[in-house]
């Protein structure tokens, strides 16, 4: 019985480094080329002693990790770039990402550990929620904040906070902006995800824009992460309240089961999504044909022939050829955010010895003072409040490809 | 210091009975710690990340513990304990933003935080435990976590503002009807934003310092006595006259009430809260019956070891990397072996036996 005991430990134990040794040959690759990447940073040579430290938070395992996952080679990318044309001010750039399951509570102690580090600044948090939690910590450090993807309006309440992408209820504007100006529609539906603070917080704001546009809102239908596959009832009552267009501010996954759904149900309307739309196409066995026409706002497209864009897909496909999946809006807004920093860094006069609360003093002055152009947006401005001031793209399908509508 | 004399069973014997002895190595422990991470903080010895980690282990360690009591004292099997906590969080923080401008004094607006809270989350359990006390083992474990992911939603498709008007509850903004000066408080998925963030080690120390005095007075008391027989045989009980549901029923309030002072001290430790799987859904509540089932049914003191040492030790392996999660669960897969397994337990016998030369044996449940 204890020999049993004995052996199953032992052999689970072989197994985690089997599958630890495993992980690694695969990550040799990449190991390697940080490897290399580091020795070629000790050959290259930088003005100044001393590194400017940018740490980052995010998901990087359980169900929001590919947003992190992207965030993380989107920022390392244009750290490497960075580091590459000598830095900035002089200074070697080193950037470090820690995980934070999307929960508030493990990204504040991740901050904590990032300050342990040396951070000065930080790039993140990537999700909403998590995002408003560090960003009062920030706050009582003075710590420069600029999240590239959390898109919730309290995420940059401090002074010291702000973000590349567009705030959620800014999407919302817009999109009801957008069928207005292109005479899209009269009617539209709405649905969304009542679970999620995301959807729930653009479909605020657009219902709340197409009152005072003129657009008649004919049917709000919710649903949530729990009932997320069966959409018939919803789509039912979207046909009865005769709605020509249906505005979707939710995830890809439940968009194309509604858009399927609502063919079955012989019901075509024109369909326009919010940015978590992108990466429909990437999906496993999606039919092209049932996306066909669909819009989206992103910020991101990938086949912008403007020169940033061109240069960020090159580099990001040259140096994540196994990754490209992660080349989306989020790996987009954390190139941005990191070229951002540099900008308003190199403004004003970070050092790499300067103090947390001096370098977001430092920061903040200089962010509203700078213009960035960048893969989401060219000559992106900062108000004082932290927003960014870029014009949104819209992307359509055509063809069972994307598209700039 | 002075809680320990607080404890009604001292005054009984001049020398100290075992169960008491007991309790006073855990306060013991308890305390130990807390000076030492005090110190260690004033002082400027305790790195950021693991400042960040002490009021969460508290929280970790009060959740552990009330659990204890319905599934190590009483014998049931609750799945929905986050469910608690849940309502005591936003309660608790409910009322921190309301008062926010009226009562600034803060220990006094948290300590009415706690006790609104408190009351709230003991209602529920009151509300809860009328109908489902009725189910025992499997069944009662289903309908607790069903109903842990009922309050989970109720808190996330409702919206409460405020204006001058008085209050306005809502099932979508729209419809809440606010005037342009109104707040909403809870925004629905959104959670609450803008609570204060009062929580500090020293209030988790005396909340868990509380917490523990209830649970291990209660334990010791004829009440707690009758408790353990219902676990022990509840048909027995019954016989000689035990009124199983007022019993259950109580362990099942004083527990819910705990739990929900414990979502106080979670939800004043973030500005931002909102009702997740993880952190007030069936993984948070699966979570709290692992630090429980680690620490040993019924062992208090093994509950606090389990919490701390469970919650601590994604943070302390964050070094690892990807690697992670992945060795905190064959570390507590090995736990759960060591802790558990009939050898480990005859070793840890023969060895305790060996120390105390067969004084005051381990109990092993």
């Amino acid at each position: 019985m204890k020999l049993r005991k004995i052996l199953a430990v032992v052999l689970a134990l072989a197994m985690v480094f089997a599958f630890a040794a495993c992980t690694k040959s695969d990550n040799g690759g990449k190991e390697d080329a940080s490897g290399e990447a580091n020795s070629n940073t000790a050959a290259l040579s930088f003005a100044n002693e001393g590194t400017i430290k940018i740490g980052s938070i995010g998901p990087l395992t359980g169900d929001a990790a590919q947003y992190g996952n992207a965030v993380k080679l989107g920022a390392e990318l244009a750290v490497k770039e960075i580091n590459a044309a000598g830095g900035i001010n002089g200074y070697e750039v080193e950037f470090r990402m820690e995980d934070d399951v999307n929960d508030a509570e493990k990204s504040v102690t991740a901050y904590g550990t990032l300050k342990d580090w040396g951070m000065q600044m930080l790039m993140g948090t990537v999700t909403s929620t998590p995002c408003k939690a560090v960003s009062t910590e920030a706050e009582a450090d003075n710590m420069f904040l600029l999240t590239p993807s959390g898109s919730s309006v309290d995420c940059i309440q401090p002074d010291v906070a702000f973000r590349v992408c567009f705030s959620d209820p800014n999407q919302g504007i817009v999109a009801a902006n957008y069928i207005v100006d292109n005479a899209l529609a009269t009617k539209v539906a709405v649905i969304f995800n009542s679970s999620d603070t995301y959807s729930t917080g653009i479909k605020d704001t657009f219902v709340a824009e197409a009152a005072t546009k003129g657009l008649e809102v004919v049917a709000q239908e919710a649903f949530t992460n729990d009932n997320a596959t069966d959409f018939s009832a919803q789509i039912t009552n979207i046909k009865a309240s005769g709605a020509e267009l249906v505005f979707m501010p939710i995830y890809y996954t439940p968009a194309s089961l509604i858009m399927k759904q609502a063919k079955d149900a012989g019901f075509a309307p024109t369909y326009l999504g919010s940015d978590g739309i992108d990466g429909i196409l990437g999906m496993d066995n999606i039919d092209t044909s049932l996306v066909e026409g669909l819009m989206y706002l992103t910020p991101f497209l990938e086949s912008s022939t403007d020169e940033v864009t061109a240069r960020f897909v090159t580099g990001f496909k040259s140096t994540y050829p196994d990754q490209t999946q992660y080349l989306n809006q989020f790996a987009a807004d954390a190139y941005d955010a990191i070229y951002a920093i540099k900008a308003a860094a190199e403004k004003g006069n970070v050092t790499a010895d300067m103090e947390i609360s001096a370098v977001g003093d430092a920061m903040k002055a200089a962010m509203v003072e700078i213009s960035v152009d960048g893969v989401t947006g060219s000559g992106i401005t900062w108000s004082a409040e932290g927003e960014p001031t870029k014009t949104p793209r819209v992307a359509k399908i055509v063809n069972g490809k994307t598209e700039a509508a | 210091m002075d809680r320990k004399n607080n404890s009604p069973l001292e005054k009984k014997s001049s020398s100290l009975r075992p169960t008491t002895k007991k309790n006073l190595i855990t306060y013991a422990m308890v305390i130990f710690f807390f000076v030492l991470f005090q110190t260690l903080s004033a002082t400027g010895n305790l790195k950021h990340a693991h400042k960040a980690l002490l009021v969460p282990v508290c929280t970790s360690i009060i959740m552990a513990i009330s659990l204890n009591l319905v599934v190590g004292v009483l014998g049931e099997l609750s799945l929905g304990h986050a469910g608690f906590m849940c309502i005591g969080a936003f309660c608790g923080s409910f009322f921190s933003v309301l008062m926010k401008d009226v009562i600034t004094t803060t220990w006094i607006r948290l300590t009415l935080a706690f006790i609104v809270a408190a009351v709230a989350a003991a209602v529920a359990g009151i509300l809860i435990g009328i109908p489902v006390l009725r189910l025992k083992g499997d069944y009662l474990a289903i309908v607790t976590l069903a109903f842990g992911e009922i309050i989970k939603t109720v808190v996330n498709t409702l919206y409460i503002g405020k204006d001058a008007n008085g209050f306005h509850i809502a099932m979508s903004t729209a419809n809440l009807g606010l005037e342009p000066d109104g707040k909403i408080i809870l925004n629905g998925p959104q959670g609450i934003s803008g609570t204060p963030k009062n929580s500090t080690f020293v209030i988790g120390f005396i909340l868990v310092m509380i917490t523990l005095f209830i649970v291990t007075n209660l334990m010791d008391s004829r009440t707690g006595r009758a408790i353990m027989s219902i676990r022990d045989n509840r048909i027995a009980a019954e016989s000689v006259g035990i009124d199983i549901t007022k019993y259950k029923l109580l362990v099942f309030t004083i527990s819910a009430a705990i739990a929900g002072c414990a979502g106080v001290l979670y939800s004043h430790n973030l500005s931002s809260l909102t009702a997740t799987t993880n952190n007030f859904g069936y993984n948070m509540s699966i979570m709290i019956l692992v630090y429980v089932v680690l620490g040993g049914l019924g062992n208090i003191r093994g509950s606090i070891i389990a919490a701390t040492v469970l919650y601590a030790l994604p943070e302390l392996l964050r070094g690892l990397k990807d690697y992670r999660m992945l060795i905190y669960a064959i570390i507590l897969i090995v736990m759960m072996i060591v802790n558990n397994g009939s050898y480990f337990v005859q070793l840890r016998e023969r060895l305790s036996i060996k120390l105390k030369s067969g004084k005051n044996k381990k109990e092993v449940a």
